[in-house]
């Protein structure tokens, strides 16, 4: 072949030095992420005596499953020993009744902001927005006082509805954005057609928006779930979500800390938002993407 | 069937008011085309007549009664939209039923209603699929069906022609003009194109501004423009405007231009002119070749540009120092850089005051 190639077809493509280096760092960056997650996964496959050695990236040499039962059903949070089996369910039974309410008053509310011209809607969604800056800190002790005057501290109910409060601003955010992107003349259309309010909602807006229902699902699952500081004050010993319990098993203090254990109850607990990110991260960027479009 | 009324009415978006004291009325079973360019409110009215946007002042009375304060669905309109708006993730036919079905209406009736819709639009082989599954031509009969099957009194159309390739448009205009034959509805069509304004009206409602410049039959509007404004915007090309001065000659009137003199005597005044500045409109098809006849006045100029148009050829040529367009049959044998020589129908003219443009 002479040098000079004749251009023709698909441009021929070279890896360069350049290139080369970007790889080289993303893979240098990947196993910065990647490394702890191993080392949580292979210790909590270790027995006590194989982590005493301290050999940390190792591959376990005498695998055991005996940690992830104990964290499942018998680990000690202070006096009682059932490990996080308790606190699972308790997250379970607060994240769903939270995550289907704050969406649905979420999407409501954007829907109303977006296509009725409430009167003041543009203040309310700034002091709704202003909400979500303040740290939760300063509403806890006000919050407590407000639900113990009502009865709803210390329970399912409460929890839930702190939950909801707190998602508002970030779920009508997310459908306000969503929605002012949709093409008014739809809403029109269906007002014309004899459609009401809630109708042009069911029928109409809700149908188009599932990306956005979807990034909202993800949202709130992962914000509920790995919520600590909300589910320890409001929820009551009763309701303690898996967030706190896991805390009570890894510091407590009696006698060796139980790495393999605190690792395989840790890894529980993450579970659920790690495998919703797991089989929703394409629809998620897709659905922040199409909320950033217009805002 | 029902007649529109739009009395005084005021609307204003935020602190902007695209008109005041507006009155408008349809007879029941009229076609009324409102056209002007964008901004000029056509939309707006269409809007505050759906009852989509609230008026600041006035009344809109439909089919007798006053709705001013009524929701849309309860004004007994059906409305078309430019970008079709169809419900993407319904079907067609659950497209044309969605209002039926919110109405509650007997689903023997939905199903009566649709089939009659889609068979008068042609969308039968089409109920099962998708608005994104459809061209646009076809979208936009489905937008018309869905009205259709609500049985309106009242249809308005929101440009939607707008969207669609010239051929398509040609198409379901004439789909249009032969829906309103069958069906007799009052109807209420907004757009900025001329052609359909003039092929499907009953009347035209000139607008700029938000004020009506003439409210007339598609006819009185080309061949009798109120003013300068609806003279200038009818007719393409446009009319050929001609300034000069009205002087007394004889027993009738001439207008002394820069290029010479064009006698009036044979235009008809709607009143007795007083003279003075002016402005006479030819349009480009009242302009015709060869040595003038004796009771015309003609001129001569060199052809600088050429647009055959098939049928009829287009001729640029100049007059007074302005340029001037003639419309010729397709099959002329004047070529650029003739020179010709022509001459002014002025029956057929329109003259204008040139201070306040009203037709003289």
């Amino acid at each position: 072949m002479s040098a000079v190639a004749v251009p023709q077809g698909p441009r021929p493509r070279s890896l360069s030095i350049g290139r080369l280096s970007v790889y080289g760092f993303l893979i240098v960056v990947a196993l910065c992420f990647l490394v702890p997650l191993w080392v949580m996964i292979a210790t909590s496959f270790k027995t006590m005596d194989e982590i005493r050695l301290g050999h940390v990236l190792a591959w376990p040499a005498s695998f055991t499953i005996e940690p992830w039962l104990k964290a499942w059903s018998s680990a000690c949070t202070g006096l009682a020993c059932d490990g996080v089996k308790i606190g699972f369910w308790n997250s379970v039974r607060i994240l769903i009744p939270s995550v289907i309410a704050s969406i649905a008053i979420g999407s409501l509310t954007g829907y109303a902001m977006t296509f009725y011209r409430v009167r003041g809607a543009r203040t309310l969604f700034v002091i709704l927005l202003l909400g979500a800056f303040i740290p939760y800190q300063v509403f806890l002790y006000p919050l407590v006082r407000m639900f113990s005057s009502i009865g709803l501290y210390d329970s399912l109910t409460g929890i839930v509805v702190v939950h909801v409060v707190f998602g508002l601003p970030l779920m009508t955010l997310l459908f306000r954005n969503y929605y002012g992107a949709l093409p008014i003349e739809l809403f029109n259309a269906a007002r014309v057609d004899g459609a009401g309010f809630l109708a042009i909602l069911r029928h109409v807006i809700l149908p188009m928006s599932s990306p956005i229902l979807i990034v909202a699902t993800i949202l709130q699952v992962t914000g509920i779930w790995n919520d600590f500081i909300l589910g320890l004050t409001f929820a009551g010993r009763s309701n303690r979500p898996m967030t706190v319990l896991l805390n009570n098993i890894v510091n407590s203090t009696q006698g060796e800390a139980a790495y393999n254990v605190d690792m395989a109850a840790t890894i529980i607990t993450a579970l659920v938002p790690l495998a919703v990110y797991f089989f929703s991260g394409r629809w998620f960027v897709r659905g922040i993407a199409a909320g950033a479009v217009k805002g | 069937m029902s007649a529109v009324s739009v009395r005084d009415v005021g609307v204003r978006i935020g602190a902007v008011s695209i008109f005041e004291n507006f009155s408008l009325e349809i007879k029941e079973g009229e076609f009324v085309v409102l056209l002007g360019p964008s901004g000029c409110g056509k939309s707006t009215l269409l809007n505050a007549i759906a009852g989509l946007l609230d008026v600041a002042e006035g009344q809109i009375w439909i089919g007798g009664k006053n709705v001013t304060w009524a929701e849309p669905r309860d004004r007994g309109v059906g409305m078309v939209f430019q970008s079709y708006s169809l419900y993407p993730r319904m079907s067609v036919e659950e497209n044309l039923s969605f209002g039926l079905r919110i109405a509650k209406t007997p689903k023997a009736e939905i199903a009566a209603r649709v089939a009659k819709a889609a068979r008068m639009l042609q969308l039968e082989p089409l109920l099962r699929r998708k608005p994104a599954e459809l061209s646009g031509g076809q979208r936009q009969r489905v937008a018309i069906g869905r009205a259709l099957v609500r049985n309106c009194p009242v249809f308005l159309f929101d440009e939607p022609l707008s969207n669609l390739d010239a051929q398509l448009r040609n198409e379901l205009r004439v789909e249009i003009k032969k829906l309103h034959q069958e069906l007799g509805n009052t109807m209420i069509y907004v757009t900025h194109d001329q052609v359909e304004a003039l092929t499907l009206a009953d009347r035209i409602a000139v607008m700029k501004g938000g004020v009506v410049q003439q409210y007339a039959s598609p006819y009185d509007i080309h061949r009798h423009p109120a003013n300068l404004f609806v003279a200038g915007f009818i007719g393409s090309p446009a009319m050929n405007m001609i300034e000069g001065s009205l002087v007394p000659n004889g027993p009738g009137w001439r207008l002394d231009h820069a290029g010479g003199s064009i006698d009036m005597s044979r235009y008809a005044f709607a009143a007795p002119p007083a003279g003075g500045p002016a402005i006479v409109g030819v349009r480009p098809e009242n302009i015709a070749i060869g040595v003038a006849p004796a009771e015309r006045s003609g001129a001569q100029g060199r052809v600088t540009i050429v647009e055959p148009m098939g049928g009829e050829t287009i001729l640029w040529t100049s007059f007074a120092g302005k340029p001037m367009t003639i419309r010729v049959d397709g099959e002329s044998p004047v070529r650029l850089g003739d020179e010709i020589s022509f001459h002014f129908d002025v029956a057929r003219a329109s003259a204008f005051d040139a201070q306040t443009g009203r037709r003289l």
